[in-house]
């Protein structure tokens, strides 16, 4: 079986995130790779190893400096890294985004197909959730999204998906995308053997024009990024009794009951 | 410029949601609006619509000629509900699309702008119309700290809007809500829907995702969830958890940037420490208030207004309050 893993670096969320120039502040210090792209790594790896055979590829749209989120898939064991990198793409909305990960996996294709495509159920920069889908409809694939248990077999793939209030089961045949939520596995940490084992790993870079990439115009453009005012100073009471009343007065001199 | 025609997706159309209400009101500051529904709207509903000045409500009707039969609950699935939102625009000549923000949403709209060429806004806070006429979508992004302003440069603008982005308000005179019946050719598709369960709405209390007031409980309710859901329900409020909290098993939803988000009037944590992950599902909120037995617990730091004590002992007292208050 062989699957595509899509990884995003991402600002750490527990660094001071912010945005330069209208566009994500990105600095490899305090990027890492998306924690919910863990989740798409670990059901990659488990699909493949219940295949009895096959790779997993981690696929990527990035700049080239620093490279969080490669490094880290390799520490968790993916065979293949790929880093799609081109000045056409900075600044892509979603539309650019799929279209060049379509197109790298339609590059991957050449030398065998792609069984699966899997994803995180979010990036924790923009939280968009749209990336499975759209990625779907540029490669004219089914879309299981949101699966928070997964199986394959006999070429079909079936998916428990929770979203909102609702719980469904779905069904589709491979070749296919999938779409992983926080509660699909518990991603494994990395030992010290696939520590070093990664350091002899290489991300392989492709250009746009590699993957035969037109990226499309971006349909939406920012015209302001600019910080909240910071709130201010938390009043404190410490019960001693009243506690609860304060917290009643608190909600009733402000009208909010 | 007010002669736009802005869609409102009703889904379901057995009831409006005051996320749906929201977004009439939105729709009604950019132009005419109409709603698309998957299935025959109520006679109370019908008459909402008119309260909130929606002028046609389009309902789908699906048709095999694109070669896809649609079975049962499969109307709900983003791929169709975005055949249904994008025949509806090429019908109606309509310029905007809003719809919530929820999972399911969010797929259906990035599908419609996908078959529409159209820009695509997740998340927005509020939409207006920019100087040069574009559509403009701002939204509140990590965790709440920055605001950003996006314009869509094609000529449909395709919106997902936050719940209580803005207090949902009918319109200055009532409407004759006209419906009409939109063809719909279903795309063939290769999912199977085997099964689809909407978990039930418990008593009067609202859903988490809309609701003005929300009371969470984390890890410092030990598991004791009565002195939450007891100020809960003195407030109107609906009643969230931590992560952790949900992972013991103590209550069903998770407030989280990957539970559910919330931006309610006002968020009152109880027993909750503030970890970023729960912080990015509700950081947006108006008023941010937290009880905790712990002096150092991390979310004082984003509160307005914050008591250090036991929730077996503040949380039933401030209860007790709010209902002589209210009477």
């Amino acid at each position: 079986m062989r699957i595509v893993v899509t990884v995003k670096y991402v600002p750490d969320i527990n660094t001071d995130r912010g945005f330069e120039d209208r566009r994500v502040r990105r600095t490899p210090d305090e990027g890492t790779l998306n924690e919910l792209d863990e989740n798409a790594v670990e059901a990659a790896l488990q699909l493949v190893k219940a295949a009895g055979e096959g790779e997993v590829i981690a696929l990527t749209v990035a700049p080239p400096d620093g490279d969080p989120a490669l490094r880290k898939a390799f520490q968790l064991g993916v065979d293949r890294g790929i880093r799609v990198s081109d000045d056409a793409l900075a600044g892509a909305d979603y539309f650019g985004t799929a279209a060049a990960l379509a197109a790298a996996v339609r590059k991957l294709e050449e030398d065998g197909p792609v069984d699966l495509v899997v994803t995180g159920m979010a990036a924790l920069d923009g939280l968009g959730s749209v990336i499975p889908t759209l990625l779907a409809a540029e490669l004219g694939r089914p879309a299981l999204t949101l699966a928070k248990k997964v199986t394959v077999a006999d070429g079909v793939l079936a998916v428990v998906r929770e979203h909102d209030d609702v719980t469904e089961e779905l069904s589709a045949p491979l070749p296919a995308v999938l779409s992983v939520t926080d509660t699909a596995n518990t991603p494994r940490l990395p030992n010290f053997k696939l520590i070093m084992a990664a350091r002899s790993k290489k991300a392989e870079e492709w250009t746009g024009s590699d993957i035969g990439l037109a990226a499309p115009a971006a349909r939406t453009e920012t015209l302001s990024a600019g910080p909240r005012p910071e709130r201010p100073e938390v009043q404190l009471v410490t019960d001693k009794g009243e506690g609860g009343k304060a917290l009643a007065a608190y909600l009733i001199e402000n009208d909010l009951v | 410029m007010t002669n736009r025609t802005v869609l409102v997706l009703l889904d379901p159309a057995t009831e409006v949601r005051s996320s749906v209400l929201e977004l009439f009101t939105v729709a009604r500051g950019l132009g005419t609006v109409e709603a698309v529904a998957l299935e025959a709207p109520t006679v109370e509903v019908l008459a909402q619509l008119g309260a909130y000045g929606v002028e046609t409500v389009r309902q789908a009707e699906f048709s095999a000629a694109g070669g896809g039969v649609v079975k049962g609950d499969e109307r709900h699935l983003p791929a169709l509900v975005a055949a249904a939102l994008t025949a509806a625009v090429r019908r109606a000549d309509a310029d905007v699309v809003l719809l919530p923000s929820s999972f399911a949403a969010k797929e259906a709209a990035a599908l419609t702008a996908h078959a529409l060429g159209a820009g695509l806004i997740i998340d927005a806070a509020g939409v207006a119309e920019g100087a040069d006429g574009r559509v403009v979508g701002s939204k509140r992004v990590f965790a709440g700290s920055w605001d950003t302003a996006c314009a869509v440069t094609t000529p449909v603008a395709v919106l997902t809007m936050r719940a209580n982005a803005v207090v949902p308000v009918p319109a200055d005179a009532p409407v004759n809500t006209e419906t009409e019946p939109l063809a719909v050719d279903v795309p063939e598709s290769a999912v199977t829907l085997t099964s689809r369960e909407v978990k039930p709405r418990v008593g009067d209390r609202p859903p988490l995702e809309e609701a003005a007031i929300v009371v969470a409980g984390g890890r410092g309710t030990d598991g004791d969830f009565a002195p939450v859901v007891e100020l809960a329900d003195a407030l109107g409020a609906a009643v969230g958890a931590s992560r952790d909290a949900v992972f013991e098993g103590w209550w069903d939803t998770y407030v989280g940037q990957t539970g559910v988000t919330v931006a309610p009037r006002v968020y009152i944590g109880a027993g909750i420490s503030g970890a970023p992950h729960h912080r990015g599902g509700m950081q947006a909120s108006q008023h941010i208030v937290a009880v905790n037995s712990d002096p150092e617990a991390p979310i004082f730091e984003i509160c307005d207004f914050a008591v250090i004590g036991e929730l077996a002992d503040v949380l039933p007292q401030a209860a007790e309050e709010i209902r002589r208050h209210k009477g």
